[in-house]
């Protein structure tokens, strides 16, 4: 079966300008097949980028790539539940859920389900799949053994399924905007803070010890999930697209090296190798899909033929 | 005016009574395994001590409610599946379920089962909450804890179920059923194992200085002071660094617990047709003395009269307390 690369949402506020120069460079230079639009974390940064999508996914498709657009992930006040409306009637997008509310909207439509929306099991799989679900991005926190199962569900159903395999890995979301409190603001007059840590804010434990990373409402792994030595497992378990999580180190170069792996072109060993070349100033991490604490880094299990 | 129902949490046989003698309408209560998101060691319920319990409350007119409230991984989801086969034999008067297939699973084999949607379903606008009693035929929503009073007054009149909202107990800042800070530092998740900071995780270490740190895994959640009390290291409730900061500070949430007392004639006004206490964690004396003032708060204000209200502040976490999201968004 045939493996594709994606590049997932980028999941924080890069100023409009930084953003269109990477897409385009995304558009020109990165072998990813399918890229992810759309401001998932918080509305106040939605009107930003908002007037840029379109053209931004028009240059993607000139460059052969299929683009999807993604909901918001918390949705509560009138403002969300209006935006995520309008995101749910536009016609002719490919469209990733993320909160259950589009669900509603979505219904007997095809759609996708996005990494931050809950399918723990195959049970829930085939219940959403028989309702448009046509394509399953996981949890960052699965272990190798539901994703087992659920490749064999996915199987069943011809449904798409996706890991995340690199990026900072989302741990949990909130009402509040942890990136606003610690710069005792609040959320209504953040003053768009968050702009100033393009990866995240890193957290440090009172013994300095680098723990997690804040962006906006959402908490996130201080490591970067890396997981390019088990996509050869993972296709043998039925996982068909790997997804890589935009950040401001070289995309280029990352998703070329996800890419050359995964086609076979490049020995994992060589890739891995050459990742930790590109001077990304966190640990790598992969303990959940080996069913250890996320935070760890387990020697990968031998490559599974495909 | 509805007189809204008292939900108490019961985490043994000896609390569940304790909560009916006090005057609950309704006790809530997981099985002794990961279906229920306190799968603590010591905690909950087996098959036959429920159905004791089942029948201890019904004869005094008091309802049970059944926390299935976890997301069954892949490849096991039978134990969920012979958890609501047992709810329904033993007769409770509801489930509360996150997982679409288990709120599925229940609806097609036990359609007379009533369904009340969790907390960590993270329903939390009214087109989410909607889709589920559309699909499931949810009866009832506990709603998360980040609404105002009149959002949840809004709300109340947009969705087609009843709602029950916290009014007491612990107040986490997390979407409930979207974290998995535990699973990152332990290994062990909240949504599939029902963890969260589990205390074979935990280690409290004193330095020279008299300094205690409280540990999970290998992070150091918070640190205090020879003069401090100690609280649990709760990833959300503990003090990190960060550039924007000088020393540590609460980067989530301070260990501070929800007291929503002086607002119940607010929410009644609302429409909110349930009231849950949280804790099923808590000790029997807890259960006792929360439960009997809210009993004789909620009758009160039912009464017209003003309530006295026990001073509950020496039960909360670090002995302070909130009105969490109910009176103002400035929180957010």
């Amino acid at each position: 079966m045939s493996a594709e690369l994606t590049l997932g949402p980028n999941l924080f506020h890069w100023p409009a300008q930084q953003k269109l120069d990477f897409y385009n460079r995304i558009a020109d230079e990165s072998p990813v097949g399918t890229v992810y639009l759309g401001e998932v974390i918080c509305s106040k940064r939605t009107p930003f980028f908002e007037k840029e999508l379109d053209s931004v996914a028009e240059r993607l498709e000139r460059a052969g790539k299929k683009v999807v657009y993604c909901s918001l992930s918390e949705v509560v006040i009138k403002r969300e539940r209006n935006l995520l409306r309008e995101w749910a009637e536009q016609e002719g997008r490919d469209l990733e859920v993320n909160n259950t509310a589009a669900l509603l909207y979505l219904k007997n439509r095809p759609h996708r389900i996005g990494g931050l929306l809950n399918v723990y099991n195959e049970e829930t799989m085939a219940y959403l799949a028989g309702e448009g679900a046509t394509h399953f991005a996981l949890l960052p926190e699965l272990p190798r053994s539901v994703i087992e199962a659920l490749g064999v569900r996915a199987r069943q159903l011809g449904v798409g399924l996706e890991v995340q395999v690199f990026g900072r890995g989302s741990l949990a979301l909130s009402a509040r905007c942890y990136h606003a409190r610690a710069h005792e603001r609040t959320k209504d007059n953040c003053q768009f803070v968050c702009e100033e840590d393009p990866d995240g804010m890193t957290l440090n434990t009172m013994d300095d010890q680098p723990f997690l990373a804040i962006n906006g409402i959402q908490t996130l792994s201080y490591g970067y999930l890396d997981l390019m030595s088990d996509m050869a497992d993972m296709r043998a378990l039925g996982v068909t697209h790997f997804r890589v999580m935009p950040h401001t180190c070289d995309m280029i170069a990352v998703t070329r090296l996800f890419d050359d792996v995964l086609q076979g072109r490049m020995d994992a060993e060589e890739g891995e190798a050459k990742l930790r070349e590109l001077g990304i100033d966190a640990p790598f991490i992969n303990g959940f899909y080996h069913g250890a604490a996320g935070d760890a880094w387990v020697s990968p299990v031998a490559a599974v033929p495909a | 005016m509805i007189k809204p129902e008292l939900i108490c949490p019961a985490g043994t046989p000896a609390a569940l009574r304790s909560a009916v003698d006090a005057g609950a309408d309704a006790v809530y209560c997981g099985f002794q395994n990961a279906t229920n998101a306190r799968n603590f060691t010591g905690l909950n319920f087996t098959v036959p001590e429920l159905e004791k319990s089942v029948a201890y409350a019904h004869e005094r007119g008091t309802k049970v409610l059944i926390t299935l409230n976890t997301f069954p991984p892949a490849g096991k989801f039978d134990l969920w599946k012979e958890a609501v086969d047992n709810c329904a034999r033993l007769g409770v008067d509801a489930i509360i379920v996150a997982d679409i297939a288990v709120a599925h699973y229940a609806k097609t084999h036990h359609p007379d089962l009533r369904i009340h949607l969790s907390v960590q379903a993270a329903a939390s606008s009214p087109e989410a909450i909607t889709y589920y009693v559309k699909e499931f035929g949810v009866k009832r929503i506990v709603l998360p804890r980040i609404m105002t009073v009149s959002e949840i007054r809004g709300l109340v009149e947009e969705i087609p179920c009843e709602v029950e909202t916290f009014i007491f107990g612990n107040h986490g800042l997390m979407v409930e059923g979207r974290c998995s800070l535990t699973n990152y530092a332990t290994g062990l998740s909240t949504n599939m194992d029902g963890a969260c900071s589990p205390a074979a995780c935990v280690k409290y270490e004193r330095d020279a200085d008299d300094n205690m740190s409280t540990k999970l895994c290998d992070y150091t959640i918070d640190r205090f002071g020879p003069n401090e009390t100690a609280g649990y290291p709760t990833i959300c409730k503990g003090r990190y660094k960060c550039d924007a900061r000088d020393g540590g500070y609460y980067a989530f949430e301070e260990p501070i617990s929800l007291n929503a007392s002086d607002m119940l004639p607010e929410l009644i006004n609302a429409g909110v047709h349930a009231f849950k206490i949280e804790g099923r964690q808590r000790s029997r004396a807890y259960v006792k003395k929360v439960v009997a003032a809210f009993r004789e708060a909620v009758d009160s204000i039912m009464a017209g009269q003003e309530p006295k209200l026990a001073d509950l502040v020496a039960l909360t976490e670090g002995q302070k307390q909130t009105e969490g999201a109910l009176k103002t968004k400035k929180w957010r």
